[in-house]
């Protein structure tokens, strides 16, 4: 692999804020994102937790109930919009780079402005909880006609949104433009790392998808403003298919949220196991053919609105087929870590957890797609177990894998190895506390989205408020740890870990503020 | 008290020992009081069960290799990665498995949308944030709300047992009769769903939904609005009373003739 040249007269950059404001760089592009995702997701934390004190006990303590269902709303969408698709655009923009011996992204000032894009989008979403009538309150499906009652916020939520899509339609552009056309010499696609075969396939769902996202949601507001009906009965128009057109955006987003965690633990599971990933191609074959049922299953989020029986069959059995490309992955991440000489280091640890736990979230999906049984978990908290358990101890411990994994790459420093593991055996203690006994209060007959409840519900739901607190806490363990180790620390090798493969590995630690400005030569 | 101790224990071993003190029927699906209901329940624990297996499977291969595959009992690294024949049977041994799952699902689904020689039509209206039933060909049509006193959700005194779960006026249906439901919604979108007899739709504005059911057992049944309706979607429960065919003619026939029980027609 070739030598890096370091280039004195490229190192410039403004210093101070004005370095991070004017930014082209992909690196320091990737670090505001992975900053943006940390401080949204202490900020949808927070509304997690009120969520969780108002449901420590039944009866009304807290909140209005009103302002309980703004934040559920105002949780989802945060943690969806503002923590797992920036975090992982993050680890796109500093990695993808890297790892395909390109010397930036392929359209660097486009990739400032989709970075920026976010910060006021999520003002005006968040402002929205001073407005009159409260923030956002009908649910981050944003179903008519609930939607439609909300007040003030109303506008300000849907450019939100609108400004979201932008920003990840021109991140997802950028990540396929650099993907196609940046690689080193050498570097062909069945070469590529499966985070970059993972991402460029994401970015292609969500360049097929936002723009559906937005179009649903203008028509939400020409029926609010301008006397339209798109989704108004009273005026011809049509509430569920409001539904359908979500759930065409909605269902491929969730595959959005998911895909590049499988390329983070395709990269962390082979270092640790010092043993090639086992099956590459079919994990590249299995992605594809898991974005392409994407676009065939939406319905099954609408097995309840009363569609025709051959319509509710045909989305059962396209459901249930994704269990089989998704199997493939599990399958071919547990026989690469066969007969391999693992140890376990934090990232690994995240990234075993994430298997095992993500596995639980798709047994629980597999059991949703079954539409009879499926009435009956339908918007219930066996629902909210399901998609917590894929979306937390699933996306989220991902991205926390792909921090530790690459920290000491990115700073320059090892983090401290204990406290990592202290990390991540209490998340994973409470995460489980949480979610796991919402399937018993989802199972008993909890619908989702109350503030209060029956009493038979009481003890779970008391279990899972505590158990969020102590993840929430938790999660302060984390933040202390990158901080420390960006001020300092054990000085990280170039190879960082013993089994590490890959171009990022032969750069230094940190890397330089431009690397491979000559590319590398692939084996 | 009581929660600190079941905290402590379901921490020390695991959820199981919750089950002891909460029933097993606190834990799981309930099985319901139709047959239908009770095939759904069946379906839940098969896919349940194949889940379990599975996962017994994978994590017990899992385990094993971290506990026998570690590089500090000295062992070397393989370097096999991939195999044609290994990738064939995990990608159709799954799809025999679901086949398998998908046959008495849908049997059990054709029969859910089997709503031929119902006997008896309730049309149900979904409100921000109450139900209404109207026994379609009869004099009999009702409201029915949450009739939970504000002082016990606001905490002021004692929760009764059915907190959250009582209203003013049942639904009173009779057993062994088959009964179509009729589903609407005069705002937002509801869903009317009683877990025990294995009903759930969506109640939508400007769209008729159908469905129906045989109860097999008088008794009462409770149940929720399931989609988020807006302030107090918690507070909109569903009350069920299923009695004998006599009961029911009875209690219909002066349902429709008393004024003052706020069941009547005329009272609207």
């Amino acid at each position: 692999m070739s030598s890096v040249v370091k280039d004195a007269h490229h190192e410039d950059h403004p210093s101070g804020i004005m370095r991070w404001i004017t930014t082209t760089n992909h690196k320091d592009i990737g670090t505001l994102y992975l900053w943006f995702a940390m401080i949204m997701f202490f900020i949808g934390g927070l509304m997690a937790l009120v969520i969780r004190s108002e449901l420590f006990q039944p009866g009304l303590q807290f909140v209005d109930p009103q302002f309980f269902n703004s934040m559920t709303t105002m949780h989802a969408l945060v943690m969806i919009f503002g923590v797992v698709m920036p975090a992982f655009t993050g680890l796109a923009n500093w990695m993808i780079p890297i790892m395909i011996g390109g010397p930036d992204m392929a359209l660097p000032r486009m990739n400032n402005w989709s970075f920026w894009i976010m910060p006021f989008a999520f003002s005006m979403l968040l402002s929205t909880l001073w407005m009159d009538g409260g923030a956002p309150a009908g649910g981050w499906t944003l179903y008519p006609p609930l939607s439609l009652q909300t007040g003030d916020a109303f506008p300000f939520l849907i450019f939100a949104i609108h400004f979201m899509g932008l920003s990840s339609i021109m991140g997802a552009i950028n990540i396929v433009a650099t993907i196609l056309n940046m690689r080193a010499p050498g570097m062909t696609l069945m070469k590529m790392p499966l985070f970059v075969w993972t991402w460029l396939i994401t970015a292609f769902l969500l360049i097929a998808v936002m723009p559906v996202l937005a179009g649903g949601v203008t028509m939400l507001l020409t029926d609010k403003f301008f006397g339209t009906s798109f989704f108004n009965a009273a005026g011809g128009g049509d509430p569920v298919m409001f539904q359908h057109i979500f759930w065409f955006f909605g269902h491929p987003e969730v595959y959005i949220l998911i895909l590049p965690s499988f390329g983070v633990v395709s990269a962390i599971i082979p270092t640790f196991a010092r043993k090639p990933l086992f099956g590459y191609s079919s994990m590249v074959y299995a992605t594809a053919s898991i974005a392409f049922l994407s676009f065939i299953v939406w319905a099954h989020h609408m097995f309840t609105v009363g569609m025709p029986l051959a319509g509710e069959v045909f989305f059962m059995f396209a459901t249930m087929l994704i269990a089989v490309p998704t199997g493939v992955k599990v399958f071919n991440w547990v026989t690469t870590m066969w007969k391999g000489a693992m140890t376990f280091e934090t990232p690994m640890l995240f990234a075993i957890g994430f298997i095992i736990m993500f596995t639980i979230g798709g047994f629980s999906g597999l059991m949703l797609a079954i539409t009879p049984a499926d009435f009956q978990y339908h918007d219930t908290y066996f629902v909210v177990a399901h998609f917590h358990y894929v979306l937390v101890p699933g996306s989220i411990f991902a991205i926390m894998a792909a921090c530790y994994f690459w920290l000491p790459k990115w700073t320059g420093n090892m983090y401290p190895e204990t406290l990592g593991k202290i990390h991540f055996w209490l998340s994973t203690f409470f995460v489980n506390l949480t979610f796991f006994p919402m399937h018993f209060v989802g199972l008993a007959g909890m619908p989702r989205r109350i503030p209060d409840y029956s009493l038979q519900f009481a003890d779970y739901n008391m279990i899972a408020s505590i158990g969020a607190f102590g993840f929430g806490f938790a999660q302060l363990i984390f933040l202390y740890i990158i901080i420390k180790t960006i001020k300092g620390g054990a000085k990280a090798t170039d190879k960082v870990w013993e089994g590490s493969e890959g171009l990022e590995w032969t750069l230094s630690s940190p890397p330089p503020y431009h690397s491979f400005n000559t590319p590398p030569v692939i084996k | 008290m009581r929660y600190i101790n079941k905290f402590l224990v379901s921490v020390l071993f695991g959820f199981t020992t919750l089950t002891a003190n909460a029933g097993w029927l606190d834990l799981n699906m309930t099985q319901g009081v139709t047959d239908i209901s009770q095939e759904v329940f069946g379906l839940h624990m098969l896919i349940l069960w194949i889940c379990v297996a599975i996962g017994v499977i994978v994590f017990g291969a899992m385990f094993w290799s971290i506990m026998m595959h570690r590089k500090s009992r000295g062992v070397k690294p393989a370097t096999f990665h991939e195999s044609t024949s290994l990738e064939f049977l995990w990608t159709i041994v799954p799809f025999v498995i679901l086949i398998g799952m998908a046959i008495p699902a849908t049997s059990t689904l054709i029969k859910m949308y089997d709503h031929s020689d119902s006997e008896i039509h309730i049309k149900i209206t979904g409100y921000q944030w109450l139900w209404e039933y109207e026994y379609l060909n009869t004099d009999v049509s009702f409201y029915s709300k949450l009739s939970t006193p504000y002082n016990e959700i606001y905490n002021k005194k004692e929760k009764n047992i059915n907190y959250l779960q009582e209203v003013d006026n049942q639904l009173v249906l009779p057993v062994n009769k088959k009964i179509r439901f009729l589903l609407t919604s005069n705002d937002v979108l509801h869903a009317w769903w009683v877990p025990d007899l294995a009903l759930k739709k969506d109640a939508i504005p400007g769209f008729i939904n159908e469905m129906s059911v045989v109860i097999n057992e008088p008794g009462i049944y409770r149940g929720r609005c399931a989609e988020l309706c807006g302030r107090h979607h918690g507070f909109m429960p569903i009350v069920i009373r299923a009695v004998e065919e006599k009961e029911y003619d009875e209690w219909l026939a002066n349902a429709g003739k008393d004024n003052t029980s706020g069941l009547a027609k005329i009272n609207k």
